[in-house]
């Protein structure tokens, strides 16, 4: 008997281990996210590009991340800055290492802010406050609550406002980082994540046995809800403008839709019925931003994060395993469960029609809330749901606070409670002024924009140069493969040194050509994206500057940290590991 | 859905639940690996050292 409990303890303790790695790795993105892009491309297609992306750029750079966060931090570096200097041994590399400082800390701005809109619906799915007739409805509702109506407007301590549960939010991840990791992060993992699952599997089985919830309308269903998301080809219903161009209509999924629309388009001279298939999405730039896109952000490369937590490892650690099982529990997360919940549910209760573009917030808080009023026992499953964003957000958003504590507690010789202080003063400023800018939600976009994207690009590609060419792939490769139960194939030998360099490179001047310059296709007329409109063409959005001002100056002041710091002279402070 | 949606949807959920699968399997079986496998989890230094001097 004895044995036997203490088999049962240490299966126990392993579970643990795993739950509280999958539990670090899943966010928002999981849920919200990649249902809405995998759907809007077609499920072949996008797929395709997401598991390449994934192979390409996601397990490379997180394997890189992990094996050089424990590298340096057996010299005694725990900050992206110390890191990147201890691993090139160039004084320079520190100064790009501020940028895995500011990225964690000014997401962590604006991801609060929308940890808090889940808290806030779960809440009031909770307390029977959330009951919306249409989607139109569902989103007056969302613009009201969040303060998108008008700068100031989302600063109210009414249930129904965003304010109250932003306080509790940014007040809760403060206590949980200010009682440790082990008391605060490993708590919330450790219950957070099982819940979570468990939600998530309640959820599904209840999607997938909705079928066809309204007898009227048939092709309200759950199968077309897989058929929108899955269905490698798509087809559209498309009409002819003035000027001749083809433009979608709609978008098609059932026999019945598709048959009904051939009838209507006829001879096909103002309509017509056409089919995308996967081969030729693929040949869509637009389509692999999107794919790598969401791999950095599912997989939080090239955020710094796992760059510090990396660095506490021990020096016979696993990081092979450690990164792999991280991945796998973010992609099940992602592709099993918001895979097979989100868009299911809201074609089964409001057709495809309803679904279709609408973009990530737009499914999760306008169309989702709406599904969940229509649906039986529909605030329970409400509740359910938004409760499980919340957690899933919970977990990523106290991990982006550890790489800024990291820093100052390195780079100015402080204890832990003057840098959480100190960054809980940076980040509350931050956060005030998202909130507070909060018509249009143009504060938190532009941050998005400019370090979501933009600087995570930069960081990564910094980083796997700086592995695969400043420290060498067949070295880091060795060091990899210290204290691992796997090896990685040989297959990334060449893939880290030159294919994902290429690739990020490759997608980043497709970002900079269609999202930032605005060019579709070769010949045609650039038109600017709004972002860079927002900043120079006349007139000037204030609040984009504003944004920008912030990045700078958190940018600025990080920068100025390193360069007076004495934390930065010696690659190898504490005599080359323990 | 069509057959290629299902072929998809089998494809895509097929893999991460068995790559998933194998990662737990792997840190479940392989002696020693549950001390060694880590997610964002455990004690940092400056917390402990903070701790240790309350």
């Amino acid at each position: 008997m004895k044995g036997a409990r203490a088999v049962q303890e240490r299966w126990g303790s392993r579970l643990g281990v795993i739950l509280a790695v999958a539990g670090s790795a899943v966010g928002l993105g999981n849920f919200l996210r990649f249902p809405g892009k995998a759907a809007e491309w077609g499920g072949g297609a996008f797929m395709l590009a997401y598991f390449v992306s994934l192979l390409v750029i996601g397990l490379p750079i997180c394997w890189a991340e992990w094996t050089m966060g424990r590298y340096a931090g057996q010299r005694g570096y725990h900050s992206c800055p110390g890191i990147l200097f201890c691993i090139t041994g160039r004084g320079a590399a520190k100064y790009f290492g501020v940028i895995g400082v500011v990225i964690p800390v000014i997401i962590y701005m604006y991801y609060v802010y929308i940890e808090a809109w889940c808290l806030g619906y779960a809440v009031n799915f909770a307390m029977g406050a959330m009951s919306f007739r249409s989607v139109a409805e569902a989103g007056a509702h969302f613009s009201a609550f969040v303060g998108a109506g008008g700068d100031g407007s989302a600063v109210g301590f009414r249930a129904d406002q965003v304010g109250i549960y932003l306080v509790l939010v940014f007040v809760l991840n403060f206590v949980l980082i200010y009682r440790g990791l082990a008391k605060g992060i490993e708590w919330c993992c450790k219950y957070a994540m099982p819940a979570l699952i468990v939600i998530g599997l309640v959820v599904l089985v209840r999607v997938l046995t909705l079928g066809a919830p309204d007898a009227a309308k048939p092709h309200h269903s759950v199968d077309n809800g897989l058929g929108f998301m899955w269905n490698p080809t798509k087809v559209v219903l498309e009409e002819r403008g003035a000027d001749g161009a083809w433009a979608r209509r709609e978008e098609l999924v059932g026999r019945s839709a598709i048959d009904a629309a051939r009838a209507e388009a006829g001879s096909g001279e103002s309509l017509r019925v056409r089919e995308i298939s996967p081969w030729e999405s693929l040949w869509k730039p637009e389509l692999w931003l999107t794919a790598a896109g969401q791999i950095f952000f599912s997989l939080s490369v090239g955020f710094g994060i796992i760059l510090t937590y990396s660095s506490y490892l021990k020096r016979d650690d696993d990081v092979v395993l450690s990164g792999l099982a991280a991945t796998s529990a973010n992609e099940f997360c992602e592709v099993a469960l918001g895979g097979l919940i989100t868009v299911p549910a809201a074609v089964a209760f409001l057709g495809v029609a309803e679904v279709a573009g609408k973009g990530t917030f737009g499914l999760g808080f306008h169309v989702l809330p709406m599904v969940f009023c229509e649906m039986p026992w529909g605030p329970g499953f409400g509740f359910l749901f938004f409760l499980l964003l919340f957690l899933a957000a919970l977990t990523s958003s106290i991990s982006m606070l550890q790489p800024g504590i990291a820093f100052l507690e390195e780079a100015l010789s402080i204890g832990r409670r003057a840098s959480v202080s100190l960054l809980g003063f940076v980040t509350a400023v931050g956060s005030g002024f998202v909130v507070y800018f909060s018509k249009g939600m143009k504060a938190l976009d532009t941050l998005d924009f400019w370090v979501g994207t933009f600087l995570i690009f930069v960081l990564a590609t910094v980083q796997i140069m700086m592995f695969a060419w400043g420290f060498g792939v067949e070295r880091g490769l060795a060091e990899a493969h210290r204290g691992s139960c796997l090896r990685i194939p040989r297959f990334f030998v060449p893939v880290m040194r030159y294919v994902c360099p290429l690739f990020l490179l490759a997608i980043f001047v497709m970002w900079l050509a269609i999202d930032v310059f605005g060019i579709h296709r070769v010949g045609a007329a650039p038109e600017m994206s709004g972002y860079i409109r927002d900043l120079f063409a006349a007139p000037v959005n204030p609040v984009a500057w504003m944004s920008v001002g912030l990045i700078a100056m958190v940018g600025g002041m990080v920068w100025l940290i390193v360069l007076a710091s004495r934390a930065y002279r010696d690659p190898d402070r504490e005599g080359g590991g323990k | 859905m069509t057959a290629g949606g299902w072929v998809v949807l089998v494809a895509s959920v097929g893999l991460v639940v068995a790559l998933f699968a194998w990662c737990v399997w792997k840190v479940l079986t392989t002696p020693g690996e549950s001390e060694r496998v880590h997610g964002f989890e455990f004690e940092t230094p400056d917390e402990k050292a903070e701790r240790e001097a309350d």
